[in-house]
């Protein structure tokens, strides 16, 4: 495991000046094409970019418009993590050396239709670095409900009434399940703490085998917020403590980020349009289930 | 040229032949009964025998996105599947041959669930036929490793860049013994150049693949495919020759045809059937009757020219379909009627379904569907579509 | 070249005119989408300090280094508005066009 004091730092003013997702075709203000585009200024020319079906992809490749500056490619939906191994395995077959094989898979394409090819892509340890950027439901196909979706969302196909309150369910824990299958390195991040991520990003460049980072990244069409706020709402998330900033590493948790306390949850939902309706209650579940996870992650990850 | 005889089964014929190959890449799922191909495969590997990046995938569609995935860094690939497996990954399959992708594939036909059965039948591939893959059915083992290698050299062509399925009768070819050739390393790199392609992710020149195409484009990405399609065929046919010219063993291209020179009655096969069909007309013939065997060998791009060809000079024609495809009849039926419509003469055609889920077909039965045939042709009968070997009463 | 810019395609007379397949040149943009804003970033270079965090945060890279200054391409900027809104100095302001 590579010394993380061994690894020259990233940042606006050293990282390279080169954009390698260029006229896109995003939303204005998408949270998720901001982690694409710092992930892909870490990770250099020298990379092989995989990409299931999902905003990104949808956005990056309507031919003739091709926005990836380096190479890239669309996956089978379900296949990302599986097509990522196949490019990784075949360019080492090829004697290819010191480039870097990414997954960047929406929440939907990691958690749900994606997971059994993820699964194994850790298990044979395949050379990839696996993101998946998290926007809380299946935004391409017009903003279903997915299993990374939080309680009390509303989504098209959680709508929310009378009889009940948007998502029932509460977000899979992805980080530890993926860190339950001792994998080298895993980390959460959040366009909220752009350094943070970029660092993480950097860290993951340097380790062999498979690594994997989740990265909470909003969408103002899907959360009903506006363009201009995007970064600022994934910040406020980590500040409310529903999204929290880890690592596991060297069969390791790490808590990054430990607020002594944390900013207003009803503030933090009152400012999206999809949680607008909550009552009283269903934010106090949320902000129970919360303190339920932190008690659990300082009792075993500090 | 010395040979190199072996004692060994369809399965291990393939991985026989998957070695001359030197691929880059093998992603497998194993499945019954092409589970010796996957296991001697991994076998080639720890002894190093074979240099090729072995992937545990976790399930068929993993396989076929791997390989596809290595292909598109211009790597040689290699999968196989059978039923389940196949049907798995078929949306794969039409992202590979959509994608250009030429991976060469070993499918063990199997019948598909439900019911469940291990045994062979070719609904699989032939449900399949559709997705853009180059389909070859192979006789024996022989065959099997000679397409493997074949496979390669078609699919891999510059005018053609098409993903290619080498079908093998689950149990019958997979699991049946026989004395193989193995080809000579050196004359089969001498054959099949390294794998050279436009078609992929460089360093050297970065590119944007497997990408979505508006309306305005979609059409003539496809009509490129069907192209492709049909320039296979050429590449078929000199590939064979070129085949037979190193190799010495002869495959005569597209379809066999045996005995039908003056042949009156034909039947039409796929598969290791053949070589039960040959025995029953050979015997016919000793007993005066002009029949003959037309051993359809590539299934896609279908042998037009050839049945046409065939039809013309035959009086009745009947098809042995190891598949249904139900409310209708066989599928192979389907595409040999529809080349028979293009000529302007009457051939009595009948459909014979069996050989379902492992059932065999034996030569009583075989030389039945000539009668049938002979029959059909006097008393100028209406085409029927029959599953012959039923062993209770029917509802008809 | 640090970004790919607007280039022309050349729409396809013959089929050869095609790739093989679906896979093409990276970094090829025949589309701007200027045309997607209503308010455009007007930068205020006296009071910016050159932080680059509106260079890190643009969703659309469309803010670049030009000589100690940062400069728009308003060839891609969708007038998203983060850089403004995320700005310390508060230097960069939307201004409808």
């Amino acid at each position: 495991m590579t010394k993380v004091l061994d690894i020259p730092k990233v940042n606006a003013k050293n990282m390279t000046e080169k954009e390698f997702f260029y006229g896109h075709k995003a939303c204005a203000g998408c949270g998720g094409s901001i982690a694409v585009r710092l992930a892909l200024k870490v990770l250099g020319e020298r990379t092989y970019s995989a990409l299931p079906a999902g905003c990104m992809s949808a956005v990056g490749f309507i031919y003739p418009q091709m926005a990836f500056n380096s190479n890239a490619i669309i996956t089978t939906f379900p296949g990302s993590a599986s097509m990522a191994a196949g490019i990784a395995a075949g360019a080492k077959a090829l004697g290819q050396k010191d480039f870097k094989t990414v997954v960047f898979a929406g929440d939907g394409g990691t958690a749900d239709i994606g997971f059994q090819a993820l699964s194994g892509m850790i298990d044979r340890n395949d050379d990839v670095l696996y993101i998946c950027y998290d926007n809380e439901a299946y935004m391409n196909t017009g903003i279903q409900k997915s299993g990374l979706t939080p309680y009390g969302t509303k989504t098209t196909t959680t709508p929310a009434g009378k009889n009940i309150p948007g998502t029932i369910t509460h977000k899979k824990n992805l980080f530890e399940i993926i860190a339950a299958h001792d994998i080298a390195y895993a980390a959460t991040a959040s366009i909220g703490y752009p350094q943070d991520f970029i660092n993480k990003v950097n860290k993951a460049k340097h380790v062999k085998g498979a690594t994997f980072i989740h990265v909470y990244a909003s969408c103002p069409t899907g959360w009903g917020t506006p363009t201009e706020t995007s970064v600022e709402i994934a910040k406020d998330a980590v500040d409310a403590g529903l999204i929290f900033l880890a690592e596991y590493e060297d069969g390791e948790y790490k808590l990054n980020r430990n607020p002594k306390e944390f900013k207003s949850v009803e503030e933090y939902l009152k400012k999206q349009g999809r949680f607008k309706h909550m009552s009283d209650a269903d934010i106090q579940c949320v902000i129970e289930n919360r303190d339920k996870k932190w008690e659990r992650m300082r009792k075993n990850w500090l | 040229m010395k040979t190199n005889k072996i004692f060994i089964s369809g399965d291990e014929a393939v991985a026989q032949g998957v070695k001359l190959s030197r691929p880059h890449v093998v992603a497998a799922y194993p499945i019954t009964p092409q589970t010796i191909t996957v296991e001697r495969l991994s076998e080639m590997v720890e002894a190093g025998e074979m240099d090729a990046e072995y992937m545990h995938v976790e399930s068929e569609h993993s396989a076929i996105s791997a390989t596809m995935g290595a292909s598109a860094v211009g790597a040689r690939t290699f999968t196989a599947s059978s039923s389940q497996g196949l049907l798995y990954m078929a949306e794969g399959l039409h992202y590979c041959s959509g994608g250009r992708w030429p991976v060469v594939m070993m499918n063990a036909n199997r019948s598909v669930a439900l019911p469940w059965s291990i045994y062979g039948d070719q609904r699989d591939s032939l449900s399949l036929l559709d997705s853009g893959w180059i389909q070859v059915y192979v006789e024996d083992a022989q065959e099997a490793l000679d397409m493997i290698i074949q496979a390669y050299k078609i699919a891999e062509h510059k005018d053609v860049l098409t993903p290619m399925m080498v079908n093998l009768d689950g149990f019958i070819l997979t699991h049946t013994y026989e004395l193989v050739e193995i080809p000579d390393q050196e004359m089969v790199d001498q054959f099949l150049p390294p794998f050279e392609t436009p078609n992929k992710m460089s360093f050297e020149n970065p590119k944007n693949l497997g990408f979505s195409s508006r309306p305005d484009d979609n059409t003539e990405f496809k009509y490129q495919q069907n192209e492709a399609m049909f320039n296979a065929i050429d590449v078929i046919r000199k590939t064979d020759e070129d085949f037979t010219e190193m190799f010495g063993r002869k495959y005569h291209g597209m379809v066999e045809e045996y005995m039908c020179e003056d042949a009156d009655v034909v039947l039409v096969a796929l598969g290791s059937v053949c070589g039960t069909v040959r025995v029953v007309v050979d015997k016919l013939r000793a007993e005066g009757k002009k029949v003959g065997l037309l051993k359809i060998r590539y299934m896609r791009p279908f042998p037009v020219e050839e049945v046409k060809d065939l039809a013309k000079r035959v009086k009745a024609m009947g098809v042995i379909d190891k598949d249904i495809s139900f409310g209708y009849e066989g599928t192979v039926y389907t595409n040999v009627n529809s080349a028979i419509s293009q000529i302007d003469k009457y051939v009595y055609k009948s459909n014979f379904i069996g050989g379902l889920g492992g059932r065999d077909i034996t030569k009583a039965e075989i030389e039945d569907m000539y009668n049938k045939l002979y029959a059909g042709l006097e008393n100028k009968s209406e085409e029927t579509v029959e599953f012959f070997s039923l062993n209770v009463e029917g509802n008809d | 070249m640090s970004r790919p810019k607007h280039t022309e395609y050349k729409i396809p007379q013959h089929i050869n005119d095609y790739p093989t397949g679906p896979q093409y040149e990276a970094g090829f943009l025949p589309e701007k989408n200027a045309g997607w804003r209503t308010f455009k970033p007007v930068v205020n270079h006296d009071e910016c300090i050159y932080c680059l965090r509106c260079y890190l945060l643009c969703p659309d890279g469309t803010i670049m280094k030009d000589n100690g200054k940062i400069k728009i391409d308003m060839d891609y900027c969708k007038g998203c508005g983060v850089c403004a809104h995320e700005c310390p100095k508060d230097a960069i302001e939307m201004v409808k066009e």
